[in-house]
């Protein structure tokens, strides 16, 4: 070989599933047609037919493969790290699950079949309806919403319903300032106007400020509880007392419902609606943003708002759904909600039944505290007292180092960690919120501990590698600013 | 003796340590916080554990006492439908880098989400003929739902007509969602020889309130709107036009961006996701340009890193609740991420020859099974309407829908939709839907048992 000309170096670029395509290849195997082949217009009008076929790639099965074999290389699940992302419970995912979901028996049923087919799959919906209602301490749940702000809003319409039977009229839904943003955006899409409620001195909702805002108006109160600070709301006994005496109810936001298993119930605590995420507290797969599943349970009063159907059982011991619900809201969703993510959760809860349960919610909080006691020797920590499971440091410490906690996050991908949930709570400033959850061993606490407190020693001596990080992942940091003032969505598929 | 259980590292070692850590003496101080009388005494009243083998044995025989649609011959529609999903699939979205990630948040470690959520994006575009697509919606019923209420916020008004063709549950979420912002919901009927929206009540419909037109094509009954002459009744009154698709009928017929739709949404469990009891799916949600930054949910976008080198983020971020909270487009927080991929694997897998052949498929067994069932002594097909791969046939005066399926299901064949359950002036009709799964003995085996029935 010459030396004149060095060969250039192969693209480090990942290339679109479109730039695989030569014109010929094929990835699929499609039976022969074995009925009369028609040409197409001959049962559908021209113009109603496409003009050209849609531009896909053409490729072969191999470059299917690995192309997204490829894509997956570039991405971080629990299963590839510790993923202290706080409020979203960020537990191992159960491999047994998967495979359950995988059988044909539930994979590929339909939800329309007879019911006297599909027996195994309403019995195990019911199952799940009343331990989820055990659970929470409900008296009834539907498993229709998709996700948990989707349940927000469905528990949000029955509260409305329920006002509106009794003649009331109620227009605000109060939430305190640490709330998640899906309370307040939920309110909206039900009709109702927020009211935000400035928090205590102790992270806590301020008694005083909610027997100001409560009133004839209130329809509401939607609390997370232990709240996003990953602080129990000790007068929770009070806040219902005010929030009934003034006529609202309340709603219980479950993002946090890891924290009390078998240890207190949103039902004991005066919630008269609560959802859970089944994709936090109770192991289904993130997906990488979806699916997952949001039931809602609620108190008598409210039962005949649900959603409709609901799973029934008969004296005879067979299952039906039960569509005769003439003061439901109506459908929030079609079918059967999403029940592959229902029956991992269902999974879940017999993989560890009522004990089991208790003592996730303890190694959770056990691990939660163990973090915040290590930590607070390097961060600041607004709220510094026993937290539940999550707690929320401030990155203020650093900042006076021109280290904002945004640095921190990115400097913990060179570690190997995904970072914490950042700048939420929006009550804290440069707030660092950690949720180790309980299928973390003392050893991956302690490298994530480490690295913590190595980075808070670079902010104060060496803040160039803070500020550089991250230097050994995919990309560097990326520009958000011109994704969004340039959108560039999509581009050709062919 | 101690608790212990596979997914729980904490040794009694662990815990002594990292109580002493804290400062306390036990773990039951780590809640003292909660009162007493809320403390939940016992244990709860919740099914009892089973171990791995006995949970593997139970989850088993719970499924098997479950019929398979995708194990007999299925007729079975209206909404969930029995393709073929290519093994690849399967594979590729148990990757658990892919099913075990949270949402791409931090961009420089979720590249590869991102670049699949953007390829989705690009595949929706190309199937609609629209040029902005999000990173999907829980489902094709709160998608087109939210293509009412994006449409209310975009004209400020407060009125939306849907047709009657519309899948029923989808109509009673758009209800129930549009209660919520206190819109009205009118219903534009359907011509029953045409099995396709009456063009005219549906112009009677549309008012100077009217923020959209809500359609379905092809429609529940099957057939196929004709969205270039809906289209101008849709916006002569100065609202929007909302379609809801089958995106593999988009491999043979005209997309609607084409036909001037503003909003293009619908399903993609069509594309290779598994029929699961009707859930989950995923909704896919494309808008025309000036409809941008009101879309709901997440949408990624490309860009540069530091060294120029490309990337992908989640972007147009201000929409959403986190940052917007009561002011956001939707209370969306989520998309159906792992179901938008295998979407895209699907699309990837069946390429542009694939699509239209399946589609092709799909279309030529429907009327081959339709012309056969037509045929038969008191059988009809009532609506006049092209078809794609559903359609629906009107039994013989005697023969009840439900009583048929049972009869069927003892021959290990799953007849179609009980129409009179949705539309009871459609009683003793049935919605048949024939996917490429089904062969031509299939068919004949179903025409010859409908055949017994007069």
């Amino acid at each position: 070989m010459t030396t004149d000309r060095i060969p250039p170096l192969p693209s480090e670029d990942l290339p679109f599933i479109f730039d695989l395509s030569r014109p010929g290849r094929i990835a699929c195997s499609l039976p022969a047609c074995d009925v009369p082949e028609l040409p197409p217009e001959r049962h559908i009008p021209a113009a109603l037919l496409r003009d050209v076929p849609a531009a896909l790639p053409e490729v072969y099965e191999v470059d299917v493969v690995r192309h997204y074999t490829a894509l997956s290389r570039r991405n971080f699940g629990v299963d590839n790290g510790f993923y202290p992302l706080g409020s979203c419970t960020m537990k191992y995912n159960p491999k047994l699950n998967e495979d359950a979901a995988k059988l044909t028996g539930f994979g590929g049923i339909h939800p329309y079949q007879p019911e006297e087919t599909v027996q195994g799959a309403l019995e195990l919906l019911y199952t799940l309806q009343s331990d989820l209602a055990a659970l929470t301490g409900m008296d009834r749940m539907t498993l229709q919403p998709a996700a948990g702000a989707h349940g927000e809003w469905t528990g949000l319409m029955m509260i409305r319903a329920y006002h509106e039977s009794r003649g009331e009229r109620r227009t605000k839904v109060l939430v305190p300032d640490s709330s998640h943003g899906t309370n307040p955006a939920s309110a909206t899409a039900a009709g109702y106007a927020t009211v935000t409620l400035k928090s205590d001195a102790r992270g806590l909702v301020d008694l005083d400020v909610l027997r100001a805002a409560v009133g004839a108006d209130t329809a509401a109160l939607m609390l997370t509880n232990p709240n996003t600070l990953g602080l129990f709301e000790e007068h929770i006994a009070e806040i219902a007392e005010i929030v009934h005496e003034a006529g609202g109810l309340l709603y219980y936001d479950g993002a946090n419902a890891n924290a009390i298993m078998g240890i207190a119930r949103p039902g004991d605590m005066g919630f008269d609606v609560v959802h859970l995420n089944l994709h936090k507290t109770m192991s289904t797969p993130h997906g990488g943003g979806g699916p997952g599943a949001g039931p809602v349970g609620v108190k008598r009063v409210l039962e005949p708002f649900l959603p409709a159907p609901l799973v029934e059982r008969r004296a005879d011991g067979t299952y039906f759904l039960d569509d005769a619900r003439p003061r439901s809201i109506g459908r929030v969703k079609p079918f059967h909600g999403n029940f592959g993510i229902l029956l991992r959760a269902y999974a879940y809860i017999r993989s560890y039944g009522p004990a089991g349960l208790r003592r996730v919610s303890e190694c959770a909080v056990l691990n939660a505290n163990y973090m915040l006691s290590r930590l607070s020797a390097a961060y600041d920590v607004p709220y510094p007292r026993l937290c539940k499971h999550e707690f929320v440091l401030s990155g203020a410490r650093q900042k006076a180092f021109g280290i904002r906690t945004f640095d921190i996050a990115k400097r913990l991908l060179d570690f190997g960690f995904h970072p914490p949930t950042v700048y939420f709570p929006l009550i804290v400033e440069e707030s660092i919120m950690i949720e180790p959850t309980e299928t973390e061993s003392k050893e991956t606490l302690d490298r994530f501990i480490d690295a913590m407190l190595r980075i808070a020693w670079e902010a104060e001596h060496e803040p160039d590698t803070v500020l550089k990080a991250p230097s050994r992942t995919d990309t560097a940091r990326l520009d958000e600013t011109l994704a969004a003032r340039k959108p560039v969505l999509h581009c050709d598929c062919g | 003796m101690r608790y212990s259980h596979r997914y729980l590292p904490m040794t009694e070692q662990d815990e002594a340590d990292m109580l002493q850590a804290v400062g306390v003496s036990g773990v039951d101080e780590l809640f003292r916080d909660i009162p007493d009388a809320l403390r939940y005494p016992g244990a709860l009243p919740i099914s009892p554990p089973l171990d791995e083998p006995s949970l593997w044995a139970h989850l088993q025989e719970l499924a098997v006492r479950n019929t398979a649609a995708s194990q007999c011959a299925s007729f079975l529609g209206a909404g969930v439908y029995d393709h073929h999903i290519p093994s690849v699939i399967g594979h590729l979205i148990s990757r658990s880098e892919f099913y075990t990630a949270y949402t791409p948040y931090q961009p420089e470690i979720s590249q590869g989400e991102l670049q699949a959520i953007f390829e989705f994006q690009s595949y929706i575009c190309e199937l609609t003929g629209m040029p902005i697509a999000n990173a999907s919606m829980y489902d094709g019923a709160t998608a087109l739902a939210e293509a009412g209420l994006l449409a209310a916020g975009a004209t400020r008004r407060t009125r939306l007509v849907v047709s009657r063709g519309v899948h029923p549950e989808t109509r009673a979420v758009l209800r129930t969602m549009a209660r919520g912002l206190g819109i009205e919901v009118a219903e534009a009927p359907c011509s029953a020889a045409e099995g396709t929206t009456d063009l005219s009540l549906l112009e009677q419909a549309i008012d100077e309130r009217t923020a959209a037109v809500l359609v379905q094509s092809p429609n529940f009954f099957g057939c196929i709107e004709d969205i270039a002459a809906i289209e101008p009744l849709a916006h002569a009154g100065g609202g929007l036009l909302a379609v809801s698709v089958n995106p593999l009928s988009l491999g043979l017929l005209q997309p609607p961006g084409k036909l001037g739709a503003d909003i293009v949404v619908g399903d993609a469990q069509p594309l290779g996701i598994p029929q699961s009891f009707g859930g989950p799916t995923c909704g896919f949600f494309a808008v025309a340009e000036p409809l941008m930054r009101r879309m709901p949910g997440r949408i990624v976008g490309q860009t540069v890193d530091r060294s120029g080198k490309r990337g992908f983020v989640l972007t147009l971020q201000a929409r959403e609740q986190h940052i917007r909270r009561e002011k956001a487009t939707s209370n969306i927080c989520s998309n159906q991420a792992l179901l938008a991929l295998n979407a895209a694997i699907y699309l990837s897998v069946m390429g542009k020859r694939g699509l239209r052949e399946t589609a092709l498929l799909n279309m030529r067994k429907a009327h081959y099974a339709a012309e056969a069932i037509a045929a038969l002594p008191g059988y009809g097909l009532p609506a006049a309407a092209p078809f794609f791969n559903e359609f629906i046939i009107k039994l013989p005066g005697s023969v009840s829908c439900s009583e048929l399926n049972r009869r069927l299901l003892g021959d290990n064949i799953i007849g179609g939709f009980d129409m009179g359950k949705a539309y009871p002036e459609l009683a003793g009709h049935m919605l048949v839907a024939v996917t490429e799964k089904r062969s031509r003995e299939d068919i004949d085996r179903l025409v010859a048992r409908l055949g017994e029935f007069k």
